[in-house]
């Protein structure tokens, strides 16, 4: 499997996500400069963490037209798996794959820490080592998570399984108290209608190695490498 | 130029005497941007005038010391070809004036100051200090300082992993933050700042230089005009998106062969950079300040010599690699000029539209720079205080002491704090914060730095000299208790009016007690910084020497432990001798509402055996966690390890030959709390080593549970211990 | 215009002649909940200040425009604030003209 990453000026999840993808692919995913629009073919892409442009005017906004972004837009369309991850996720809402958008975290402030999500959407080639229902616990790290979208949107997104992670209580109930930053239904990562486009805000790779602290984030890039390497 | 009038020097900063050694070096009257430089170069800031005579005291050398004091950083061998590059710096008076980019533009200056050597930033840390919870202005300056420094940190994706806040009157006035950044580098690509080479490029890297935070823009000059608001912005504003850009540049350029030289522009901006470039290097300098990118139109040499503009560089390149450096920091969108070039003439000369405005011979600037050896006085010992003394008309059990001190300012959670900064991005933080040091991994290997920061100035003030030497020892106690062997540290000498002797004596003493703890515990000095006349009406803030140390762990897997209990059923032992001495203890200060009596003394001897004991016991894999013993005590850490890791313990009768209270509370030195699955084990691993050791509990439930019958629900606990900060800040 | 055609030419040469001046008053949709506004309204009740209601905290742009034809110069504006300075599922925006 081969997977390009893709960094804008103020990525700095990007090596994270490099050392994730390492370690479940076996090889280097391709780090992809975003002033550069020609994109090598590649199996999957992830729009990593970070404040692109220093999260200036609004988070992910000015990444979302980056010249490499239409192609990242174009392959979604074609089918190609696109994993946005923190400000990944504001940026592929910015340039319109995915609806709605990541307003400022209630509380108003930044937001560090080990975080339960439900996981309500297994079916799709991001969640497939998951089940429905698994409870996981992974960080998150942001300033814009407070996820938002017209009721219609909800309602659909709802409707249509497109939630993947919903912040939970350790049980996994979907509580209030549960929501570290206000967003709509807990809503934590979506999926476009096809569902080869998922946004998160918490961050996978942060925990896919026993020495940080946990490795249930691990299970996504394995899970993508099976899917993927099978695929090909 | 000329008609520089003695309120002109004064406004300077400059006495008369100096003023005449200007003239004695110039061989006549300086212009106003000569001045300026003079100024800017013989402040208490940039030349340590009156703290060199005391820093020289400092040992600063051991075989794995590669650049000790007088580089942008400290450096050192961690093995493996890699080297560890640290600083820690205060933006105090800033951060009160403007919390938010005050601490901001501290942290984007620390950082600079490591990555101009070449190291990549790993960790940043800070030693914050608050006035009184109860002055009106520290829930805002908490506030504000701690956005900053997380709004700074988190957008560069450099973890801010720990560090420590203490609140106290004396801070009212006068806030301190001091940032500490720790970085990795490889041993054979270290960038120093001594310029080289006749008529190589000097290049002007970064942001574009505006009108901030000049100094001595209260003078009456024909300079600035009318609209003198506008003009004279004395806050720094930090953009830590360019500085991202700036760091990744630089790192993309400093793996080609082409720099010969480079220093951040920090205080005093392109006079320091450019005066200590040469200096080092033996060479003049000459720069066209008209080639230098500007933000504001109409910018005088002598604004742009003294602008604090931020996110910039000074570089010396090798002829002929202009264009290709142009291209990496065009890439990053980042302004890069060919501002002048190395001379060998050792004088900086500066030319605005075509003419000379300024040519100054360098040695002389910096050598002769005033140094004073100022009166100081030592300070008097305070009366001893005896546990029966100290515990007079307190009555209560260990239990409910433990609960008040868990829910004081000192010394409850600082998760409020730490959860606002990003403490994981980079994906190497072993050990988060709320720990004794926070461990980050050399990223690629299971080699880690454990990093702290450290100072008891309720210690200081009572004695400084034995306060200088405890914040040595409890930041090399900190690192030990992860199972890192302590290597180096920083320090953030942080103090009143020098001019005073009660506070030289203060400086003085701190010194003398930290020279003592770095030579008996091999963790020399590295690099440091002197923040001095941090003082409100006549009123200092305590003797702060905030001690930044840091070590390596050999192997995260099997040669290294965090303070949380991990298992129940096991023995909690006690390492180093308690005497029960509450003089000057937090105990004493909350409950019995008094700072009092001696600090505790250190004997430096127990603490190099006691914490090589404890480091060979985690080696030897021995214990499951470790914590070291500082403020409030022995009952305080036990509850932080029964917290921190979710398991109980019930704790054994206290001796009878020392007050409960005192046992409990006292605050003496060199002492850990280690858990163990089997105490045996650990008594013959003493053999004739002769440290005290002593089973005090074992671990298990969900309880803390005293001899007495007292018992506190960890959960109870945890909460006092967590809301103190978030419904303080809550409070309007 | 002759007028400016004046000024034009008499210019230094590092001045850039300012033809238009364009304000972008950038503000949420009703019913976007504001957390700063309400942090804001929440403060100023506690320094005193009665009778507040509905605070809501927006953005302000301001930028110097080359173009001396309104119309056109109200219509790049317009574009710019669809394509980059606001998020139209959340924001509304005005936009003032200096000539």
């Amino acid at each position: 499997m081969k997977a390009a990453v893709i960094v804008s000026p103020g990525s700095n999840c990007d090596r994270d996500i490099q050392v994730a993808l390492r370690q479940s692919v076996g090889a280097d995913p391709v780090m992809h400069w975003h002033g550069d629009p020609d994109l090598p073919g590649v199996d999957l892409i992830v729009v990593p963490g970070g404040f692109s442009y220093g999260d200036y005017l609004r988070a992910g906004a000015m990444a979302a037209h980056s010249p490499v972004i239409r192609e990242v837009v174009d392959r979604a369309n074609r089918g190609v798996p696109v994993l946005g991850i923190c400000n990944g996720f504001q940026i592929l809402t910015e340039c319109g794959l995915l609806p709605g958008v990541l307003m400022r975290n209630a509380g108003l402030k930044f937001i560090c820490r080990d975080i339960d999500l439900r996981v309500d959407a297994a079916n799709t080639v991001f969640t497939r080592s998951y089940v429905d229902g698994q409870i996981i616990r992974i960080p998150i790290a942001h300033n814009e998570g407070n996820y938002f979208a017209d009721e219609d949107t909800l309602n659909r997104l709802d409707g249509d399984n497109r939630i993947a992670f919903r912040y939970c209580s350790p049980r996994g109930e979907v509580t209030a108290e549960a929501n570290p930053n206000g967003a709509a239904l807990n809503i934590a990562g979506i999926l476009n209608e096809k569902r080869n486009v998922l946004g998160m805000m918490p961050h996978p790779e942060r925990l896919a190695d026993d020495a940080l602290g946990g490795t249930d984030g691990r299970p996504m890039f394995d899970g993508l490498v099976e899917a993927l390497a099978a695929a090909a | 130029m000329s008609g520089i009038t003695p309120e002109i020097v004064a406004e300077h900063g400059l006495t008369p005497d100096e003023y005449d050694r200007v003239i004695a070096i110039m061989g006549h009257e300086p212009n106003l941007t000569e001045l300026g430089i003079f100024s800017v170069m013989w402040s208490e800031h940039c030349s340590y005038k009156s703290s060199k005579f005391w820093l020289k005291k400092l040992p600063t050398e051991a075989p794995w010391v590669i650049c000790g004091p007088g580089e942008n950083a400290g450096v050192i061998d961690i093995g493996d070809g890699k080297a560890c590059i640290f600083k820690m710096e205060s933006h105090n008076h800033p951060s009160f004036i403007e919390p938010y980019q005050g601490a901001a533009t501290g942290v984007g200056g620390i950082l600079r100051d490591v990555f101009t050597m070449g190291a990549r930033p790993v960790a940043n840390m800070n030693a914050l200090r608050f006035g009184s919870p109860d002055h009106p202005k520290t829930r805002h300056l908490v506030g504000g300082v701690v956005a900053g420094i997380g709004g700074y940190g988190n957008s560069m994706g450099i973890p801010t992993v720990g560090g420590e806040t203490n609140f106290d009157p004396s801070y009212n006035g006068n806030i301190l933050v001091n940032a500490m950044t720790v970085g990795v580098a490889d041993t054979d690509k270290i960038f120093y700042s001594a310029a080289a080479g006749i008529g190589n490029p000097v290049v002007y890297v970064g942001s574009k230089t505006g009108r901030d935070g000049i100094h001595g823009a209260t003078m009456a000059s024909a300079e600035f005009d009318n609209d003198s608001d506008e003009k004279r912005p004395t806050v720094q504003v930090g953009d830590p998106f360019t500085e991202k850009l700036l760091l990744e540049a630089c790192l993309e350029l400093m793996a080609t062969d082409a720099i010969v030289a480079i220093q951040d522009m920090g205080a005093a901006g392109l006079t320091s950079s450019s005066v200590e470039m040469s200096d080092k290097g033996g060479v003049g300098i000459e720069f066209d300040l008209d080639l230098v990118p500007v933000r504001e139109d109409a910018m005088t040499p002598y604004e742009i010599m003294l602008s604090e503009s931020q996110e910039r560089m000074l570089m010396v390149l090798k002829p002929g690699c202009e264009d290709m450096a142009q291209a990496i920091f065009e890439k990053w969108e980042l302004d890069f000029a060919v501002i002048g070039r190395v001379t060998d003439s050792n004088r900086l000369v500066l030319k605005s539209g075509g003419e000379v405005v300024c040519n100054i011979p360098i040695s002389p600037l910096v050598a002769e720079a005033p140094e004073y050896e100022r009166p100081w006085e030592r300070t008097p010992p305070s009366p001893f205080l005896s546990a029966a003394d100290a515990l007079e008309g307190i009555d209560q059990s260990p239990a409910d002491a433990l609960s008040a001190l868990m829910a004081s300012p000192d010394l409850c959670s600082r998760r409020w704090i730490w959860e606002q900064y990003d403490h994981m991005v980079m994906g190497d933080t072993v050990q988060r914060p709320g720990g004794d040091a926070a461990v980050i991994r050399v990223h690629g290997t299971d080699r880690s730095l454990a990093i702290t920061t450290d100072c008891t100035p309720r210690y200081c003030v009572a004695d400084p000299v034995e306060g200088g030497r405890q914040a040595v020892a409890e930041a090399w106690r900190n690192l030990t208790a992860t199972g890192a062997k302590p290597l180096a540290i920083t320090d953030n000498m942080n103090f009143g009016n020098p001019e005073r002797p009660e506070i030289m004596g203060q400086f003085a003493g701190c010194i003398e007690g930290m020279a003592e703890a770095c030579l008996a515990l091999d963790f020399p000095v590295v690099s440091g910084n002197v923040s001095l006349y941090n003082e409100t009406s006549g009123t200092s803030i305590l003797p702060t020497p905030a001690i930044g140390g840091v070590g390596l762990v050999e192997d995260v897997n099997t040669k290294m432990v965090s303070s949380g209990f991990t298992a129940a059923d096991e023995d909690i032992v006690l390492i180093g001798e308690t005497a029960g001495h509450l003089g000057r203890s937090l105990f004493l200060r909350q409950l019995g509402d008094r700072d009092e009596g001696q600090p505790p003394p250190v004997d430096l001897a127990a603490e190099r055996r006691n914490g090589d004991f404890v480091r060979s016991l985690i080696g030897m894999g021995s214990v499951t966690a470790c914590h070291d013993l500082s403020d409030g005590g022995l009952l305080v850490a036990i509850a932080e390890m029964a917290l921190a890791g979710s398991v109980g313990a019930e704790l054994c009768e206290p001796p009878t030959d020392i007050p409960p209270l005192a046992w409990w509370f006292g605050e003496d030195q060199a002492r850990y709390l280690v858990a163990t699955p089997s105490a045996e084990a650990l008594v013959s691993a003493v053999g004739h080593t002769s440290v005290p050791v002593c089973v005090i509990g074992r671990t298990g439930g969900t309880v803390l549970t005293m001899a007495d019958g007292n018992s506190i629900p960890l959960s109870d606990l945890g909460s006092v211990h967590e809301n103190w900060l978030p419904h303080y800040m809550a409070a309007s | 215009m002759a007028w400016v055609g004046f000024r034009v030419r008499f210019a230094p040469p590092c001045a850039k002649q300012i033809a238009m001046k364009a304000r972008v008053h950038i503000t949420l949709k009703n019913g976007v909940l504001d957390p700063q506004g309400k942090a804001i309204e929440h403060a100023l009740a506690g320094l005193g200040f009665s009778g507040i209601n509905d605070v809501r905290q927006g953005k302000y742009i301001e930028m110097n425009l080359d173009e001396t034809d309104e119309a056109t110069a109200r219509a790049s504006v317009e574009a710019m604030c669809e394509k980059l300075l606001t998020n139209t599922v959340i924001e509304n925006y005005e936009i003032d003209l200096d000539a």
